[in-house]
């Protein structure tokens, strides 16, 4: 397995639900008003795989997109 | 509830599909058969009651509305009997603003409510739920609708806003008199809604000599995009709308969880046995018992999954049917709380997702911590009755709880 994986939180749909960020706080960061968004330039470190798909299937908005690379 | 005015009769239903009642006694007892069977004959249902509502019956259904602000408004966001004229554009904003009004008056709610905010509360929480316990642990049983449940929201809620917790009779008063009473008594709505509204104007007005640092003065010193500060019927509609939703919702949370709790041991042995789980329960009983239904009024005639919807109707926008799909959630009749994969809508989906949800999450968790640490072992009351809410929020009334271990 030598694929990357990237994150990107879509902030036209993202409403503050904020379960990105409670099931993975290392990979999203919040705003003031509690919108998300990925954690630097989104790239996934190994070792976080399972929590980046858990926070996708988890967002309501289907507000997150995860790049496989 | 003490108030024993009787509200309008309505004829029981014997047609689900095609004259559904959403606050018939069948309806209120136990919904989930009847969405099933709403959701098998048709994505949209519809009935002649309340002067004509549809109802999404799935979640892609619900999930279409809830997105499509053009054909559907929230100026009015709770299906009752009656529908007069909209004299306030500030009746509760943003829950019952469109766009392009709805972004800024959320906007200015939203960082009292987030994750970060909500941390700070927690100790205050914390001693909420023991004090309540405190009050009844001694006597073996007690209703934990009445005694723990009702008190945890209000109190958080008094707190945040800057108001006195012992005022909390009043609120819960007010909130049944608009949430259910209202549905089918119009007097009842108004009666609360000014009552609430001389209530918060005297705290406002005691607030312009002597500012505090609640929510209160927060909105007060608050500014709107062209920097002027809101009108005072702004400020006060939003204090309606914290109030309103902040409480009876949360209760209901609260109250349906020890219900399931005190039904299901392994859940809760559980839950003591591995506290770590506790965050995906939470959220695994919000979806299989959301209290939250919303409402809408189609403003202009669309199709929705294939069905068409006619302006000048209501629709029942039922976040709780929703989280019952079976398409999206395997196993939807059953709670499972390591459900991993859980888009639940409890807290509503698209713009008008609930300014409070980070609030209510913290409040339920603290909640069933506080009370599983102490009392560990419960069961409902056999010789008492569980009741539940009417209409727009479902949650246990009456919970009759016996506790200790069954001898």
């Amino acid at each position: 397995m030598t694929e990357r994986l990237r994150v990107h939180v879509d902030p036209d749909k993202c409403q503050g639900h904020a379960r990105c960020k409670a099931l993975a706080p290392e990979l999203f960061e919040l705003d003031e008003y509690g919108n998300a968004h990925e954690a630097g330039d989104g790239t996934v470190p190994p070792g976080l795989e399972d929590k980046v798909w858990l926070a996708k299937a988890n967002c309501p908005e289907i507000a997150i997109d995860v790049i496989e690379e | 509830m003490s108030d024993v005015s009787q509200p309008a009769a309505h004829p029981p239903v014997t047609d689900w599909v095609n004259d559904f009642d959403h606050t018939d006694p069948q309806w209120t007892k136990d919904p989930f058969p009847i969405w099933d069977e709403m959701r098998a004959a048709s994505p949209v249902v519809h009935t002649e009651r309340f002067l004509g509502c549809y109802m999404p019956t799935t979640y892609e259904a619900v999930r279409e509305i809830a997105n499509d602000t053009k054909h559907f408004s929230s100026r009015r966001i709770i299906v009752r009997d009656v529908r007069p004229e909209i004299t306030s554009r500030n009746a509760a904003p943003p829950i019952t603003s469109d766009p392009p009004e709805h972004k800024p008056a959320k906007q200015l709610l939203l960082p009292p409510f987030t994750p970060d905010a909500m941390k700070k509360l927690e100790p205050r929480m914390r001693a909420i739920c023991n004090e309540l316990i405190d009050g009844f642990i001694a006597d073996g049983k007690v209703d934990a609708a009445a005694r723990y449940s009702k008190y945890i929201p209000v109190q958080a809620i008094a707190h945040m806003l800057g108001i006195p917790e012992s005022d909390s009779d009043l609120f819960i008063k007010w909130i049944h008199m608009i949430l259910e009473l209202g549905i089918k008594d119009e007097s009842k709505l108004l009666q609360a809604v000014q009552e609430m509204s001389a209530y918060f104007i005297a705290h406002i007005e005691a607030r312009k000599n002597k500012p505090t640092d609640d929510l209160i003065s927060y909105l007060m010193n608050a500014k709107d995009k062209e920097g002027n500060p809101l009108e005072d019927s702004h400020v006060l509609g939003s204090l309606r709308l914290l109030l309103i939703a902040g409480i009876d919702t949360t209760w209901s949370a609260i109250g349906s969880s020890l219900w399931h709790l005190a039904r299901t041991p392994v859940d809760r042995e559980r839950l003591i046995a591995e506290p770590e789980v506790m965050p995906t329960a939470v959220e695994e009983l919000l979806r299989a018992y959301s209290p939250v239904t919303m409402a809408r009024e189609v403003v202009k005639e669309t199709t929705i999954s294939g069905c068409p919807v006619k302006a000048g109707n209501m629709v029942l926008l039922s976040f709780p049917a929703a989280n019952r799909d079976p398409k999206v959630f395997p196993d939807a009749d059953k709670v499972v709380i390591d459900r991993r994969e859980n888009r639940h809508a409890a807290f509503g989906l698209g713009i008008h997702r609930c300014v409070g949800s980070n609030l209510a999450r913290m409040e339920m968790q603290i909640a069933l911590e506080e009370w599983l640490k102490r009392i560990p072992d419960f069961r409902l009351d056999p010789a008492g009755t569980v009741t539940w809410s009417q209409g727009t929020v479902r949650g246990p009334r009456q919970l009759p709880f016996l506790l200790g271990k069954a001898m």
